[in-house]
């Protein structure tokens, strides 16, 4: 057999048996078999030496060329191995039954959080600080700093949770003002800083409760006290804020309404959120719905907080969280809230939008 | 209160105008309107004046009777009727064929084989009142064939004000009142209010009547006799029904139609039963009999009118039994008094009964009013009953007076307030038009305020700034932000704190915020094994679950716990709420805000559950504050932790607060087979500990070591020890990566990580520092594990 016809045979018989080769291991035990020490392609070398140099030169040749070509060869056909050996991984994988429904257990924040949440932020925005203030005052805090005289209905043991050592639950937000003005009255006076403050927090008042009635619920008080701010601002400010948490156009109407610390005092309705305004049995067909009570700062109300209101005027909000949470989510019993009931409590697991 | 406007129109004229408008300006400048109102007489035609020409009797029924009536119409008309009180000759309400009441449209009907071509009337069923014991006899002087709506006031538009609204406004209790508002509103003139003049009558004799507290303000009485009436006319009746009063007889009518026209309560006796009027309070509590015969008890705070030492009416609530007025009286003394406001409200209290007068008193009456009332009265009876006869002076007593008010304002004032831009005509034309005196100069204003204004109600200038931009209308403003300076804001460390632990513990480890009262459960704590402990208490509270407030939330927790433990196998709850811990010493209530945290769990021993507690108090401090969390064996002081395994916790070197077990009793109250921990962290101190801030270091450049090294020990504490005192700076980390406890032995595998800065470490030096580790350990007992 000439050179030439042995490194055809050697070709179809590594093509032979490259073709029934199913395993990577044994792709390496043919490259050993062709190329190793004792190969076929360096069988075919140590035959070289038999032949004429001009002989040599040109097989010499051939045989390196068939070295890298074989070379070549196996790493080609382990490159199709390992690809088809990856596409059989991929095919073989399972298929994952989506129709099982996706584990959504979550925690949640309870609804007031979340409401309380987003007036702050919206308040914020608006240059105003969120202060945190006590739930157990003094009468003088939650009464008499508030322009409410001694024999005031509101100040009755029907109404308010007084305690043994004469300190009382505090039973409206308003309770923390004084400490408010006498906190930033400085800043007021001397820097000219305005004082704007929103104070979230639980009130009591004593009742009984049923599904719209509650001992234990929360509001959000708002002052702002500056020079010249005035009842114009004030209704902007409402409008303002009430647009940002209902997330739409809210039209804002006042009635004259009496609390002992403003003065003038406003009943702020919202026009329905329900029907729109056209009137539905949720706001009594009248259109509007009440939802909180504001003015403009007491006089006397200022003054107790160290505040001359001939020189400084300023508005004060009182906003029902819980009424709010209550609206906004389409809780129909306000004992919900307090119940500790997670199959009520868990569906709030985020609220911003 | 219900409102006519029929009776409004009495004392201004609204002709022409809109009146559902009108009344919601008045919502909106006043005071609240309730949504509905009501057009009386709407729903009511085809009803006239008719005669009763023949009555014969019905064959075949007892009760029908066969009519004939003069409908005005030149011709009778034959009616079948079922009411009593039908006679020859009566005049009454009669509904022609096509009349409408209501649904109801008349069409000739057969009853009992009779035709009958129309209806004769109850006053029920033309709406005018609730007597429907027979068809309306009309008395007046009315042709046949009167529209019955020509006749009398059937047509009136009532509405109703919420009275909570009316809190500090006692001028608005009567009609009289509420036309002034009116008159502002619309710019019409008021009308003065006619009276009789008593000055004739001044040198007869004056009623024996004395003050003898100063509780009762002014005291003003009349007598009169010769009363030849006892039904009121028509209209009055119509009026006092359509705003929610029942007609009784001409005196009780005129009173209670005073209270309503000008909110001034009165009071008629029998003038034999107080022949000497004394206004005073007793020393020693006693029994009374009220004119609806019920027996009160009187104490010595309630004032009392008495006729000389026998008590005869509650002032300004309600009279007394005994000296109601009766069918043989035939002198009566009328009462029109004013009362120290809050001494009505509390007798109202300790007597828990209110009244139309009470609820009037309550909101400081001006005192003004009595005589004027009086005035009135006298008026309004002669008009109805001229032969009435007075027979004795006005006697008046007018013990306190209040202050003239007198208040200086400028445009520039109420400009600042309002933030626009109102005339000065504008202000003073509605000052004037709600009763103000007004003297101006040029943009200032010196301002009387009413008597009737002046009781409570208005006494500074934001008082005035009220009255002006209330009638200018709210609707009417131009709204603007405000004007002022911009300056950063802070946020407060206690405010992020809170935020950061609720978003920590719902979102990393799916815990649910819950809310709950801030005193004991008494019945609930009870049924877990938990004792409300001694704190501050809601004085006089009558309820026990509402009474002690709570030192600690757990207890609270556990109770939810509870409620919930159907819930899921695994859950966890949390709050932020507060706590009272006794008094400080000052005497005020020690309040902390805690956070707590229960995990319950049917699934995981107590001890893993604890462990997952423990993890997430590490993550809260560490990500919050950038500090380690340490932890310190403390003693139980509570019924509801367990003895064992209970720890304070530290951020960096500040105690805040504790973490533990609910005890076995709560455990097994709720199930027995669950596993309960609970954390309890003071938000005050957790927010004052300092952020550490984070502390870069580059990464090392040279390859780290990890070697893990499995010791038989009961604790964790000795090897963490004895890494420490090896005391190489090559150790990096030292952490558990396993614990494995088969019953009688514990061993725990600790994974020590070693670098250099520098270079690349030799197997040797690490081997240098864990044979000392070992060795240390061996020397205490504690063996390497193979």
């Amino acid at each position: 057999m000439s050179m030439d016809e042995r490194i055809a045979e050697l070709k179809a018989r590594l093509d032979a048996e490259l073709s029934r080769i199913t395993e990577g291991a044994d792709l390496e035990n043919l490259r050993v078999e062709y190329l190793g020490k004792k190969g076929s392609v360096t069988e075919l070398l140590k035959g070289l030496k038999d032949l004429s140099n001009e002989e040599k030169k040109t097989f010499g040749q051939k045989v390196n060329l068939l070295k890298g070509e074989v070379s070549d060869r196996i790493d080609e056909y382990k490159a199709r191995l390992a690809k088809a050996e990856l596409e059989k991984e991929l095919n073989s994988a399972p298929e994952f039954d989506m129709s099982v429904p996706a584990d959504t257990q979550r925690g949640s924040y309870h609804p007031i959080t979340l409401v309380q949440r987003e007036c702050e932020r919206i308040f914020k925005s608006m240059g105003f600080t969120v202060e945190d203030y006590s739930e157990i005052v003094s009468e003088y805090e939650c009464f008499e700093s508030l322009n409410i005289p001694k024999h005031h209905p509101a100040r009755d043991m029907q109404d308010t949770y007084y305690l043994e050592n004469g300190q009382l639950l505090k039973t409206q937000t308003s309770a923390a003002q004084n400490r408010i003005y006498s906190k930033y009255k400085a800043q007021l006076i001397n820097e000219g800083k305005p004082i704007k403050a929103i104070f979230p927090g639980r009130c009591f008042r004593n009742e009984s409760t049923d599904a719209t009635h509650e001992n234990t619920f929360f509001q959000m008080e708002g002052v702002m006290v500056g020079k010249d701010i005035n009842i114009s601002n004030l209704i902007f400010f409402m409008k303002t804020m009430l647009s940002e948490v209902f997330q739409r156009d809210i039209k804002v109407r006042l009635r004259p309404g009496f609390f002992p610390f403003v003065e003038p005092g406003f009943e702020l309705d919202i026009n329905c959120l329900i029907c729109g305004g056209v009137g539905c049995p949720s706001c009594n067909r009248s259109g509007w719905l009440e939802l909180c009570p504001c003015g403009m700062i007491h006089p006397r109300v200022l003054e107790e907080g160290g505040i001359d209101p001939e020189e400084y005027t300023g508005y004060a909000f009182g906003l029902g969280l819980t009424r709010l949470a209550m609206m906004k989510y389409g809780i129909k019993d306000i004992r919900d809230l307090n119940s500790g009931n997670l199959k009520a409590l868990d569906q709030f697991t985020d609220g911003e939008e | 209160m219900f409102l006519s406007m029929n009776w409004i129109s009495d004392f201004v004229d609204l002709s022409g105008l809109d009146k559902k408008e009108l009344i919601s300006r008045f919502s909106l400048s006043t005071a609240e309107v309730e949504n509905e109102i009501f057009f009386k007489g709407e729903d009511l035609s085809g009803v006239v004046v008719a005669e009763i020409k023949s009555v014969e009797p019905h064959p075949d029924s007892h009760k029908l009777h066969l009519l004939k009536v003069d409908a005005g119409d030149g011709k009778l008309t034959d009616v079948v009727c079922g009411a009593p009180n039908v006679r020859v000759g009566m005049k009454t309400a009669f509904a022609k064929v096509g009349a409408k009441l209501g649904d109801l449209e008349i069409t000739p009907r057969d009853l009992a084989g009779f035709t009958s071509y129309g209806m004769c009337c109850s006053e029920k069923e033309i709406g005018i009142s609730d007597n429907h014991e027979g068809i309306m006899d009309i008395t007046d002087d009315f042709a046949c064939g009167t529209d019955i709506k020509d006749a009398y006031e059937v047509d009136d538009i009532i509405f109703e004000v919420d009275n909570k609204s009316l809190t500090n406004r006692p001028d608005l209790w009567g009609h009289y009142g509420i036309a002034r508002e009116f008159a502002a509103i619309s710019g019409r003139e008021l009308k003065p209010i006619e009276t009789f003049d008593l000055a004739p009558f001044a040198s007869l004799e004056k009623v024996d009547m004395k003050i003898e507290n100063p509780l009762c303000y002014r005291y003003s009485c009349l007598k009169f006799e010769n009363i030849s009436k006892n039904v009121s006319p028509v209209n009055m009746r119509i009026r006092l029904y359509y705003c929610g009063m029942r007609a009784i007889n001409l005196l009780a009518d005129l009173t209670n139609y005073l209270m309503l026209e000008m909110g001034q309560p009165m009071h008629a006796f029998d003038s034999r039963k107080v022949e000497k009027i004394r206004i005073k309070t007793f020393d020693k509590p006693f029994v009374f009999k009220t004119l609806d015969g019920v027996e009160r008890n009187i104490d010595e705070n309630t004032l009392m009118i008495c006729n000389d030492n026998t008590p005869v009416a509650i002032a300004g609530i309600m009279g007394g039994l005994d000296s109601e007025i009766v069918e043989d009286t035939s002198t009566l003394t009328l009462e029109s008094a004013t009362f120290d406001a809050v001494s009505v409200r509390k007798s109202t209290v300790r007597l828990a009964h209110r009244t139309d007068a009470s609820m009037r008193y309550e909101k400081c009456l001006d005192p003004e009013l009595t005589v004027k009332a009086i005035e009135r009265f006298v008026k309004l009876l002669k008009d109805i009953d001229p032969g009435v006869k007075i027979v004795s002076a006005l006697t008046d007593e007018y013990a306190f007076r209040y202050d003239t008010i007198t208040v200086n304002i400028d445009k520039n004032y109420i400009d600042r307030y309002t933030g626009i831009d109102i005339s000065s005509d504008r202000i003073e034309q509605t000052l004037k038009s709600l009763g103000f005196g007004v003297t101006r100069n040029g943009d200032a204003f010196s301002v009387v305020v009413p008597s009737w204004r002046a009781t409570k109600d208005v006494s500074m200038k934001a008082d005035l700034v009220e009255e002006v931009t209330r009638i200018y209308g709210y609707d009417n403003f131009d709204i603007h932000t405000a004007k002022a300076p911009l300056y950063p804001v802070r946020e407060f460390v206690t405010k992020t704190t809170e935020d950061k632990v609720k978003d920590l513990l719902v979102k990393r480890y799916s815990l649910h915020e819950v809310h709950s009262y801030v005193w004991a459960y008494y019945d609930e704590y009870k049924e877990l094994g938990i004792d409300v402990e001694e704190n501050v208490k809601i004085k006089d509270s009558s309820n026990v679950n509402i009474e002690t407030i709570r030192r600690n939330i757990a207890p609270t927790q556990f109770c939810q716990v509870k409620y919930n433990f159907q819930y899921a196998s695994d859950f966890g709850i949390f709050e932020v709420g507060r706590v009272v811990q006794g008094l400080k010493s000052d005497g005020l209530c020690d309040e902390k805000k805690l956070l707590c945290v229960t995990l319950f769990s049917k699934t995981k021993t107590t001890e893993a559950l604890y462990y997952e507690l423990r993890d997430i108090l590490a993550v809260l401090v560490g990500d919050i504050k950038q500090e380690n969390i340490s932890f310190k064996k403390k003693e139980a002081t509570h019924s509801y932790q367990h003895t064992k395994n209970l720890n304070s916790v530290f951020a960096g070197n500040v105690e805040i607060g504790e973490i533990g077990v609910a005890h076995p009793c709560v455990v097994k109250a709720i199930d027995k087979k669950a596993s309960i921990v609970y954390a309890e962290i003071d938000m005050e101190k957790f927010s004052g500990v300092e952020y550490k801030g984070i502390h870069y270091t580059a990464p090392g450049k040279f390859p780290e070591m990890t070697v893990d090294l499995s010791f038989v020990s009961k604790s964790f504490a000795p090897i963490a020890e004895a890494v420490k005192k090896a005391g190489s700076e090559l150790v990096k980390k030292v952490s558990v990566a396993d614990i494995y406890d088969d019953g009688d032995n514990r061993s725990i595998t600790v994974r020590l990580v070693f670098a250099h800065p520098d270079r690349t470490l030799t197997r040797e030096e690490v081997t240098e520092v864990t044979d000392k580790v070992v060795d240390l350990l061996s020397k205490e007992g504690i063996a390497l594990k193979n």
